[in-house]
């Protein structure tokens, strides 16, 4: 997929006007997987559900400008994602399902500094923050270890901390849990609830959303119930039943 | 991963890995330029001496490595006992060697990190054409994190084969590990390219 | 080079690596038992194409280069550089080069049998014109007696040859890589 070249400078970002989608669709060759979604989300946590293949993963990168939409705008504080991609990328974290296709390099610690490398932080300061987030998700004593011996969890606790540590203004979570167990579950959705970040979690984890401002069901590519968790949960449930 | 590198606290572990490195090509031209027997004997000696007392190396380390080309040794002073006598079989022989082994005390003395950022360093001028050296090592730090990961992914799907019974030889084996294979990698290729991105990659 | 280039440049010199890891697979039809890693020659220049193919190769040598035993059977260093053997190493990003090229320029005609051309004059031509010179200048011996010696594996390339072409065929159905084949290569 090309990206369009960013044109105009980039205004300066509006964090009150959250993220907005404006008639977006998006089509993937033959296949439609996003029409008419119109949303503004401006809520602390917002929960998205739906079965696979529902359209949730593609609507999670739109929120970043992973993805382009074919068709509609994607604005993110203001910036639309089609023509300040970088901007957007800088202001909203992604953490993907998968953390070893997340983990690019070969230890811990270097994996936690790859962001602030491509931010040009210097390297003094880049290693008292890597050595800070390390410490704060517990994985301190692993900092010279590779990566590939960290066990599922943890692994995506380095996935969310390589995130985190770029201080993003806004945190979009693809599936976080999908591959966890019950207890790197909880852990995660504790981080989640303790960020001060605005974050849009994409989940099967209906427990995941207790706590959540908003819950979006996804299906067919559209966006079929937008509400507090609890009826939209019951709502993804009865569309499910009927399956 | 397991390295070739042999951790010792000696001079040749402490001498620069650019020096060392520039010591081997010097040592190359020389054994090729004057194709003689001393000068070869005297290269091998030389480098088994100096992996073993300057460089603190295990014998078995050098003895592994000549064993690798122990089958190319016999096979070069045979053919040219044949073709053309014993003495160019013998030099073209120990030569040979030297130069194997010269490398091998090299990395066995030289970290993975110290010759990556050789690496870099070398490849610096290339900027000029537009090549960025820290891609460069971003590139082998991500193959470094993926080779396990790749090798772990082929050894499910070796045995999710096994478990259902499948073959172990022939050329169908290799046929049926290398798509499932194949496929995981360009998924994974795929994702790492958008997670790069994610984290600023194309912004650096 | 964009950032995915890059991801899958890293992720083919990881499989050729892994390639290498895997015991090697006898055939009660050939003399010597095949090993996986020419198969990421080919492979390399059939799915990704000329570039990014001749990228992964050459990083899978610096791999090996730094110290990582990570060419079939274990090894690696700088001593496999040196050794008479070294021009077959130095031909795998060449040979994936060369079967890119290939595959781009019969992208529109691309089915077994020109994949086999492309997988053939890459993976096996280029590396053993390569490699056997290379042997010959190396030891003092004659063309004829370094290549006589490389024939046992010619037919272990050949059945990599031919998995590489149906891979190739079959992922540029349906997950192309190359998505500018050399006919468009105009295109804006």
């Amino acid at each position: 997929m090309r990206r369009r070249r960013a044109s105009a400078p980039a205004p300066e970002p509006d964090p009150t006007q959250g993220i907005e989608l404006r008639g977006v669709g998006h089509v993937y060759g033959e296949r439609t997987v996003l029409r008419d979604v119109d949303l503004q989300l401006t809520e602390h946590r917002v929960g998205v559900v739906g079965a696979n293949g529902s359209g949730k993963s593609t609507f999670a990168r739109l929120l970043n400008g992973l993805v382009v939409p074919t068709s509609g705008r994607v604005l993110v504080d203001g910036l639309d994602t089609a023509t300040h991609a970088r901007e957007v990328r800088r202001r909203v974290g992604f953490v993907f399902q998968d953390p070893d296709a997340q983990i690019v390099h070969p230890t811990v610690a270097e994996d936690v500094g790859y962001g602030l490398e491509n931010q040009g932080v210097p390297a003094d300061e880049r290693a008292e923050r890597v050595a800070e987030v390390l410490a704060r998700y517990g994985l301190a004593e692993h900092a010279d270890h590779p990566a590939h011996l960290l066990s599922g969890g943890q692994k995506q606790l380095l996935a969310v901390a390589g995130v985190l540590v770029m201080r993003p203004a806004r945190i979009v979570l693809d599936e976080p849990t999908t591959l966890l167990d019950l207890v790197n579950t909880r852990r995660i959705a504790e981080l989640v609830a303790g960020l001060d970040q605005s974050v849009v979690v994409v989940t099967h984890h209906l427990d995941l959303l207790a706590g959540f401002d908003r819950v979006l069901v996804v299906d067919g590519g559209r966006v079929v119930a937008d509400d507090r968790p609890a009826p939209a949960v019951a709502a993804y449930r009865a569309l499910m039943a009927d399956r | 991963m397991l390295a070739l590198y042999v951790p010792r606290a000696s001079l040749l572990h402490r001498t620069p890995a650019g020096v060392k490195l520039l010591v081997l090509v010097v040592l190359g031209a020389v054994v090729f330029t004057v194709p003689t027997l001393p000068v070869a004997a005297g290269a091998l000696a030389g480098v088994v001496l100096l992996g073993l007392l300057a460089g603190r190396l295990p014998a078995a380390v050098l003895v592994r490595q000549a064993r690798a080309v122990a089958v190319w040794v016999v096979a070069i002073v045979a053919f040219h006992a044949v073709a053309t006598d014993v003495l160019t079989g013998v030099t073209t022989g120990v030569r040979l060697l030297a130069l194997v082994l010269a490398a091998a005390v090299v990395t066995a003395t030289t970290r993975v990190t110290a010759l990556v950022a050789v690496v870099e360093k070398v490849c610096a001028p290339l900027r000029l054409v537009g090549v960025r050296p820290a891609r460069i090592g971003l590139a082998v730090a991500m193959a470094l994190r993926f080779i396990p990961l790749v090798a772990e992914r082929a050894d499910r799907i070796r045995e999710a084969q096994a478990a259902r019974g499948g073959r172990v030889r022939g050329p169908r084996a290799l046929v049926l590990l290398v798509v499932p294979l194949l496929v995981s990698v360009l998924q994974l290729a795929h994702t790492v390219g958008e997670a790069l991105d994610a984290r600023g990659a194309d912004t650096a | 080079m964009k950032t995915r280039d890059l991801a899958y440049v890293a992720l083919f010199a990881a499989l050729t690596a892994v390639l290498g890891l895997l015991p090697a697979i006898p055939v009660s039809a050939l003399p010597v038992p095949i090993t996986a890693q020419t198969l990421g020659v080919m492979l390399a220049g059939a799915v990704l194409g000329a570039k990014r193919g001749f990228l992964a190769l050459l990083l899978f040598l610096v791999l090996v280069a730094v110290g990582l035993p990570v060419l079939a059977g274990g090894r690696g260093g700088l001593s496999v550089f040196v050794g008479p053997s070294a021009g077959f190493l130095y031909s795998w990003p060449l040979g994936a080069l060369v079967t890119g090229l290939l595959v781009e320029l019969l992208w529109r005609r691309l089915n077994l049998v020109t994949a086999l051309v492309a997988t053939v004059v890459g993976g096996i031509g280029v590396v053993y014109a390569v490699g056997i010179p290379f042997i010959s200048l190396y030891s003092d011996a004659p063309l004829s007696a370094a290549a006589t010696g490389s024939l046992v594996f010619v037919p272990g390339d050949l059945v990599k040859a031919v998995i590489a072409a149906v891979l190739a065929v079959a992922v540029r159905r349906a997950y192309p890589v190359i998505e500018r084949p050399r006919q468009e290569a105009t295109r804006p």
